[in-house]
């Protein structure tokens, strides 16, 4: 009797699970078959199966390519800045915001700074795209102050500070939360104890605080080392222009351009699947990691 | 606790209370920045002078935009993908987080179906391979390409899986014992308990959809079919370019209406400044949950 029950039971799970599974198969699994391309010279009217085999030839075009280095180099440039300076500045803010004494005024910069990580890259950036341009906020201020207007956004050199600058701004709200989270979780009979011992605040921070949180500093930084290829495709395709493509253009960007403009297929392929190669391999290392060092499972 | 502030504090705290509402307002200020555009004359928002402060309060820019029907047929099809997609995503990943939530023992193919799951999770295909399978499915200039193409959102469903499994298991039990099959349990029980789960998976799951312009560019074919943010993305979203001369770029910005593009986009943030308040209350229950421990 129990036996059938839960045969009965495990066939109705099937049932429940079924629609999302095949929506799953039918969106990630299917669209794997494509990487075939990567090996292929792949003709839209030939299809998967009839398109000539190439081997290696667009893994070796592709590194023969004179962009492809300096795409590279963009890619991992601005996501290594990305990475540290999401790790850092959160951390700075809400390591500031604890110190905070006035109760209600801390709870209205909480919400208003998580507000930006809730609006689009295509809204912000075209909102950026006005403080910064030719008659922008930045520009008018400096006329004020003397100084010829500059079209920042097509100005290579800077181009990389902006993006991740203004990312910073975006996200660090959002990203304090983990930290403001574990700030609480703190006993405050320690910081009392530390204060009848005489440490300023400065010593408090560094001997109670910042000991209290190392466990999340670590899980944050270990779960960012996946996204080392990912330099943020949805706000540089919004920010960026063919001026600033020496400095600013990424492997996503590149891809997009090379594939569903060019129509350049088994490229762009092969370059995507490099991308989800290494950043497969960096998150399988990243939770391994964090499962051994701070214990974290994610499911 | 009493302390005696030193000087050194007491500054300490000042400019510290300074610089969190330098913060805060900073972001604020690109939203009051878009408003002003908006409100304010065509002459002044070209010309750069509008900074704090609407200048030549005028209201013509949300009346142009009221004759503007691509712009609305674009916020409809916003509207709808984000309704449909939303419901959608939040059933099918409740009928899944409740197997998954299961022990092995009791639904004997749990870790296999979990790790095919979060292997669709950390690999996938690529832009290219999924955009030829979409195109191969005929989901190009469909809203149902905009609201299925994304794919399951394995992290919500994690997050949903987690908070099941930290139910008591009593509940069910007692289900069980009075009969009740799988589908009474989950829609009986488990979902009425799970309001706060539900709650943030509804308004990731909206935000993701309203502001996704991706999908909405690359699986249709022409403006008519653009959800919101593609079109504000092709429309306004103007690129500059240095190699102009000063002349040039001054007729240039005369030329726009940057008065009527920031009408559009403050319009296109109504939707989720509307929603805010709730989605703000919700989100960080929802970071803490998709971090529980067994």
């Amino acid at each position: 009797m129990r036996k059938k029950q839960r045969i009965t039971a495990e066939f109705h799970y099937t049932l429940m699970i079924a629609p999302g599974l095949i929506w799953l198969i039918l969106f990630s699994l299917v669209p794997m078959v494509g990487i075939v391309m990567a090996f292929q010279d792949y003709t839209p009217g030939l299809g998967y199966w009839n398109s000539e085999w190439v081997g290696l030839e667009n893994f070796k075009y592709l590194f023969s390519m004179g962009d492809s280095r300096q795409v590279m180099i963009n890619t991992l440039v601005i996501a290594l800045a990305k990475m540290i300076l999401h790790l850092i500045f959160p951390l700075i803010f809400a390591l500031l915001l604890n110190e905070v004494r006035l109760v209600r005024y801390k709870k209205v910069i909480q919400t208003i700074v998580y507000l930006p990580h809730f609006l689009s890259w295509v809204i912000l950036a075209s909102i950026i795209l006005n403080i910064f341009g030719y008659t922008g906020v930045i520009n008018t201020i400096n006329g004020f102050i003397g100084k010829e207007p500059v079209v920042f956004m097509s100005d290579a050199a800077i181009f990389r500070q902006l993006i991740v600058g203004t990312d910073v701004w975006k996200e660090f709200g959002y990203n304090a939360v983990i930290f403001l989270a574990a700030l609480t979780g703190i006993n405050p009979n320690l910081y009392e104890a530390a204060a009848i011992d005489g440490a300023n605040r400065m010593q408090s921070v560094w001997h109670i605080t910042l000991p209290g949180i190392m466990g999340t500093i670590i899980l944050v930084g270990v779960l960012g080392l996946g996204n080392i290829l990912n330099a943020g495709f949805d706000q540089i395709f919004n920010m960026y222009n063919p001026m600033v493509y020496s400095t600013g253009d990424i492997l996503d960007t590149w891809v997009y351009r090379m594939g569903l403009l060019d129509l350049q297929f088994s490229l762009a392929t092969t370059a995507g699947l490099l991308k989800s190669v290494v950043s497969f391999v960096l998150i399988v290392i990243s939770y391994v990691t964090a499962y051994k060092v701070a214990d974290y499972r994610i499911f | 606790m009493i302390q005696t502030k030193t000087l050194g504090a007491r500054v300490f705290d000042m400019f510290n209370v300074i610089f969190m509402g330098i913060l805060a307002f900073s972001c604020l200020y690109p939203l009051w920045y878009a408003l002003c555009l908006s409100i304010s004359n065509k002459a002044a928002a070209n010309s750069g002078l509008v900074t704090i402060f609407p200048i030549g309060f005028s209201l013509a820019s949300y009346q142009e935009i009221m004759g503007d029907m691509k712009f609305f047929n674009s916020f409809w099809i916003s509207i709808q993908r984000t309704v449909f997609g939303t419901i959608i995503t939040l059933l099918l990943i409740i009928m899944m987080a409740y197997p998954l939530a299961k022990k092995n023992t009791e639904y004997r193919i749990r870790n296999k179906l979990m790790w095919l799951v979060i292997f669709c999770m950390v690999f996938n295909g690529g832009t290219i391979p999924w955009y030829i399978t979409v195109k191969n499915y005929g989901l190009i200039d469909s809203i149902w390409g905009l609201v299925l193409a994304g794919s399951l959102p394995v992290f919500n469903l994690i997050l949903m899986m987690n908070f099941f499994r930290s139910l008591p298991k009593d509940l069910e039990e007692a289900a069980v014992v009075d009969g009740a099959g799988p589908w009474r349990i989950l829609f009986g029980i488990v979902v009425p308990c799970s309001v706060p789960v539900i709650a943030t998976i509804v308004l990731f799951t909206g935000v993701y959809h309203w502001n996704e312009f991706f999908q909405g560019l690359v699986l249709t074919t022409g403006e008519a079919h653009y959800p919101l943010q593609t079109y504000i993305k092709q429309m306004v979203v103007n690129i500059p370019m240095t190699n102009l001369t000063k002349d040039q770029l001054e007729n240039l910005s005369k030329l726009s209406n940057r008065s009527l593009d920031a009408a559009k986009i403050f319009i296109a943030m109504i939707p989720m400044l509307i929603v805010y308040p709730f989605l703000q209350r919700y989100f960080v229950n929802g970071i803490m949950l998709g971090a529980v421990k067994e």
